[in-house]
């Protein structure tokens, strides 16, 4: 997410986030502790969008991401996935 | 040059960057967001913070209604800009007093002038005058809104602790639209929460100006099983559109009835902030249309709007809202200074309600640009469960809370 991405991150070449990438840093804090609302920043992009896949069908638990997933195409999650997998926590 | 706050000088020449100046007015969870993500993504933009609060002082909104009930303190809901000053923001503490949108300048309180390339403005709401009829500033001392967070939150805070066992407590709540749709049904149940604890033979009314409103069965649900005979609320089609206030004397007046209150809570009609009509992008309605992919103003040239003050289509008038809407609109801008085509948006808004400290409830929205507006996107989103268990709300009611952490530490942290 933009304002988890440092200056020195941006400089080395961090693209503009995908369409809807920003918006997932109100929950998803870079410094969470806890597994509560996890960082996403750094994470294995297959294991985000298959977090998102599932919850867009309803197979994984949710609270609120089963309703926000639903939100989103396969090639949006891959690309957000990817975006975010891509910064160092 | 690092550009601190500029509470005393004026910007030398020299500071004001060749690639570009970013002015944003409004230092809440949409200016203060917008700012930092426009400075992120490009540093070689001069980005300057108007931020009218003398005290240098952000009181949050979200979660005053844990304070009002006394479950919380009010240094929790406070955050200060050390940490965008150290991001080379310049931040001037002062009400900006006219916008020039011909010259592209801004004017604040002092004097001074901040030029720009791209005005934000992110005032936040203003109330509409005399709407209750016999509400104003004078009033606001006697039946606090506490609709903006901060000495009016402890105000109606001291009054709920200091009315006497089995009072009457009313809520007034406004037409659409206003900002944070469910909050005055959130502060209902969290003052039922202390009422209950604390005076449980008080009443509480809540007197609507609407026939429906936002997670409305869940409320309602909750209400009848942990608050059973203390919240009645009144519906506009039953007479519950205030028609009149009189603070001296405590009584609230609808077409039905006159009301005795021992403490009043009058949520007025609402508006944008002051500076969009005087900047020309507020229209008739008191809000301001904006372009749904850049949330540049459709009336006047290089200027933004963002958060409460916008007409956002299907987007909620909420703090999560605002944050979201500020990071597109950050993105918007930097394309635009650059050549660039706008990015392709979508956002997300989960507005969270607490029905007790550990019952939550939330409906939450994907949206995107389609028809010149920003709608829902079709199949996702919603509410919380009609029907779940204890821990399920206790779940939510948690994730409210790491929700706060985590948005207040984006924005001020």
């Amino acid at each position: 997410m933009l304002l988890q991405v440092s200056a020195a991150t941006m400089a080395e070449g961090a693209s503009l986030p995908p369409a809807g990438a920003s918006a997932c840093s109100g929950c998803h804090a870079a410094n969470t502790a806890g597994t509560l609302v996890p960082s996403l920043l750094g994470r294995n992009p297959v294991d985000i969008e298959a977090a998102m896949r599932d919850f867009r069908n309803g197979s994984r638990p949710a609270t609120v991401m089963d309703r926000i997933a639903k939100g989103f195409t396969d090639d949006e999650v891959k690309a957000i996935a990817a975006w975010y997998g891509a910064i160092k926590p | 040059m690092a550009a601190g706050l500029t509470a005393g000088l004026p910007l030398p020449a020299f500071a004001r960057g060749a690639a570009g100046q970013v002015v944003v007015v409004g230092g809440g969870f949409g200016g203060a967001t917008c700012a930092r993500a426009v400075k992120r993504l490009e540093p070689g933009l001069t980005v300057t913070l108007v931020e009218a609060d003398p005290a240098a002082t952000y009181t949050a909104c979200p979660f005053s209604n844990e304070v009002i009930a006394g479950a919380r303190g009010l240094g929790e809901q406070q955050f200060r800009y050390d940490k965008l000053a150290a991001d080379d923001i310049a931040v001037c503490f002062l009400p900006a007093l006219a916008v020039d949108p011909q010259h592209q300048v801004v004017t604040v309180a002092d004097g001074r002038k901040f030029p720009y390339d791209r005005l934000v403005l992110a005032p936040g709401i203003d109330f509409r005058g005399g709407d209750p009829p016999g509400y104003g500033e004078a009033a606001a001392t006697l039946m606090p809104h506490a609709w903006k967070a901060g000495p009016q939150t402890l105000l109606l805070r001291r009054q709920l602790q200091a009315m006497p066992e089995g009072g009457t407590v009313v809520i007034t709540a406004p037409e659409n639209p206003y900002r944070c749709p469910p909050g005055p049904y959130e502060r209902a149940s969290l003052i039922a929460h202390f009422l209950k604890t604390n005076k449980p033979r008080a009443k509480l009314l809540l007197l609507d100006a609407k026939d429906t409103f936002s997670k409305q069965k869940l409320f309602q649900n909750a209400w009848a099983a942990l608050y059973p005979g203390l919240i009645e609320w009144v519906s506009l089609s039953q007479g519950g559109k205030v028609t009149a206030v009189d603070a001296q004397a405590m009584t609230l007046a609808t077409d039905f009835a006159t009301h005795k209150a021992d403490v009043a809570n009058v949520i007025p009609s609402q508006k944008a902030g002051g500076i969009a009509a005087i900047a020309g992008v507020a229209d008739k309605t008191g809000w301001c249309p904006i372009d749904p992919v850049t949330f540049a103003s459709t009336l006047q040239p290089n200027i933004h709007v963002i958060g409460d003050a916008a007409v956002a289509g299907a987007m909620p008038k909420s703090a999560f809202a605002a944050n979201a809407q500020a990071k597109v609109c950050a993105a918007a801008i930097v394309a635009s200074l650059a050549g660039d085509p706008a990015p392709t948006a979508k956002l997300i808004n989960t507005c969270y309600s607490l029905v007790a400290p550990d019952y939550g409830i939330s409906v939450a929205g994907v949206y995107h640009a389609a028809d010149g507006k920003l709608l829902d996107v079709e199949g996702a989103g919603g509410t919380s469960p009609i029907d779940a268990p204890p821990e399920r709300r206790a779940a939510e009611a948690a994730e409210a809370k790491a929700w706060f952490r985590a948005i207040t530490a984006e924005v001020f942290g």
